[in-house]
């Protein structure tokens, strides 16, 4: 078992390596499709984004409504596959990691290699027991979005498991291909 | 003539979709439990242990299950000797928003499909039926969308071999493959039309789902409750054969790549043979109650 910090360099990256469990304390960001969207039409426009990514994790979930009293509510990973066609754009200019469940595209896989990126796998429909990790919730970005929009999560030792790692090392090779 | 207002039904549907997401179908439960005790695969057992443990998280403290609260569906069989009074759609589109409000349930649904405007929690999908009888049941059925994504309509020829049909509903689920949330539970409409066959797949989901230790491997040990033995027979085969693809919880390998097969069928036109697949990941979420 692996402990890491947020935010993540080069170095932390590449020692991690398919298959390994990791748990990671620090700061991720909550991004899912229409997110996705806007923030790689920004960057082809070139345009400023709302968050710095140099050094980020995203995390591909939309959290349900927070109850009160609590920091989130439930909070699970939803299918990676459907950020595929944006996430290479993204790794392109600094995002460090990736969280989420299921299968990634070879374009991600050799994204990853590329730009010492990793993609984690986090335990997918178990939203209650991760909520229990996570410390605090903040928006950052596209609110009108509601669970859609970007927010900031403070997490402690989150639960995941290395899909992809920077040297292209894909967990479900094999299995599933 | 029994009266009945739909301002009851209202709050009945809101009890419903909490209910529905926050506690876990029992037959899940036990048939998750069942898998566990057999899945030889330490990754395996670890991640069907953070799914039990979760199970138990969201009933304590009152959380989702999954924080895909899914597209609210509500089955309504309604006895013909029943009259409601006010708007019947509408109390259970204002149950839903009022019991997703509540519960603190995600609201995942865009008015517009293609614009994609700010998500709410209404409409839900009605299905209403007449029944005999002067009783009401309704269900409530929030279905995720990572599963739902992988649902699979084939129009047969009426000619097909079992093992073209068996191979369909192996194939959809090697697509679904990790990404929609193993083990699955698979919902099979066999029959019908096109859309009545996609009906009966969903429904297929709300049949339980039966542990039954006397017969081999973890899939085959868990029985469906489908008396057609014919349709049982194939029930039980396409688990053992789902079971030795070698998916497993969160597709990282295991014994255990689905709960259980269910089948509902429906006659058919001499022409054809439509077979409809309808995947629930392992959070299959339902409440009922009869009025
Ligand atoms: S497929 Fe099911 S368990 Fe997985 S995220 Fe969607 S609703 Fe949750």
């Amino acid at each position: 078992m692996k402990k890491i910090k947020t935010p993540l360099d080069g170095k932390q990256i590449t020692k991690l390596k398919a298959g390994n469990t990791v748990l990671l304390t620090g700061i991720i960001y909550t991004a899912r499709d229409q997110a996705h969207k806007r923030l790689v039409r920004a960057i082809n426009q070139k345009k400023k984004l709302p968050l710095d990514l140099k050094g980020q994790v995203f995390y591909y979930c939309g959290p349900t409504i927070t109850p009160k009293g609590e920091p989130i509510g439930s909070c699970g990973p939803t299918t990676s596959s459907r950020m595929d066609i944006f996430s290479p754009a993204i790794l392109r200019i600094g995002l460090k990691a990736m969280i989420g469940k299921g299968r990634r595209s070879e374009e991600v896989i050799e994204a990853c290699k590329r730009y010492e990126a990793v993609y984690f796998l986090t335990y997918a429909g178990c939203a209650a027991l991760l909520s229990q990790y996570v410390m605090a919730k903040r928006l950052i970005a596209y609110g009108d979005l509601g669970p859609e929009a970007i927010y900031e999560l403070k997490v402690r030792d989150f639960p995941l498991i290395v899909g992809i790692d920077s040297h292209g090392k894909d967990i479900y090779e094999r299995r599933c291909r | 003539m029994r009266w009945m207002k739909s301002e009851q039904i209202k709050e009945i549907v809101a009890r419903l979709c909490i209910e529905a997401n926050i506690r876990l179908r029992e037959d899940i439960l036990k048939a998750l439990n069942f898998a566990y005790n057999q899945e030889k695969n330490l990754r395996a057992k670890r991640i069907l242990e953070a799914i039990i443990e979760n199970a138990k998280v969201s009933r304590e403290k009152n959380l989702a299950i999954c924080q895909d609260t899914g597209f609210p569906t509500v089955y309504m069989d309604i006895g013909q000797k029943i009259k409601i009074e006010g708007d019947l759609k509408r109390a259970v589109n204002k149950g839903v928003e009022l019991g997703y409000r509540e519960g603190f349930l995600r609201n995942s649904i865009v008015s517009d499909p293609l614009k994609r405007n700010k998500p709410g929690w209404k409409p839900a999908i009605i299905h209403i039926d007449l029944v005999r009888g002067d009783k009401i049941k309704i269900t409530v059925l929030p279905k995720g969308f990572g599963c739902e994504n992988k649902t699979r309509l084939k129009m047969f020829n009426p000619t097909a071999s079992q093992r073209e049909i068996k191979d369909f509903i192996l194939e959809t689920v090697k697509i679904a493959g990790p990404d929609a949330c193993p083990p699955y539970v698979v919902g099979i409409g066999i029959g019908g039309t096109a859309d009545y066959a996609c009906l009966l797949a969903k429904k297929a989901l709300l049949k339980k789902i039966k542990n039954h230790p006397d017969t081999e491997g973890v899939g085959t040990k868990i029985k469906t409750t489908n008396q057609n033995s014919k349709i049982y027979k194939l029930e039980k085969e396409l688990l053992s054969e789902i079971n030795k693809l070698n998916i497993g919880p969160m597709g990282l390998g295991g014994r255990t790549s689905a709960l259980a097969v269910n089948i509902e069928t429906y006659p058919t036109h001499i022409a054809g043979l439509p077979i409809a697949v309808n995947l629930s990941c392992h959070a299959l979420r339902m409440a009922t109650r009869v009025l």
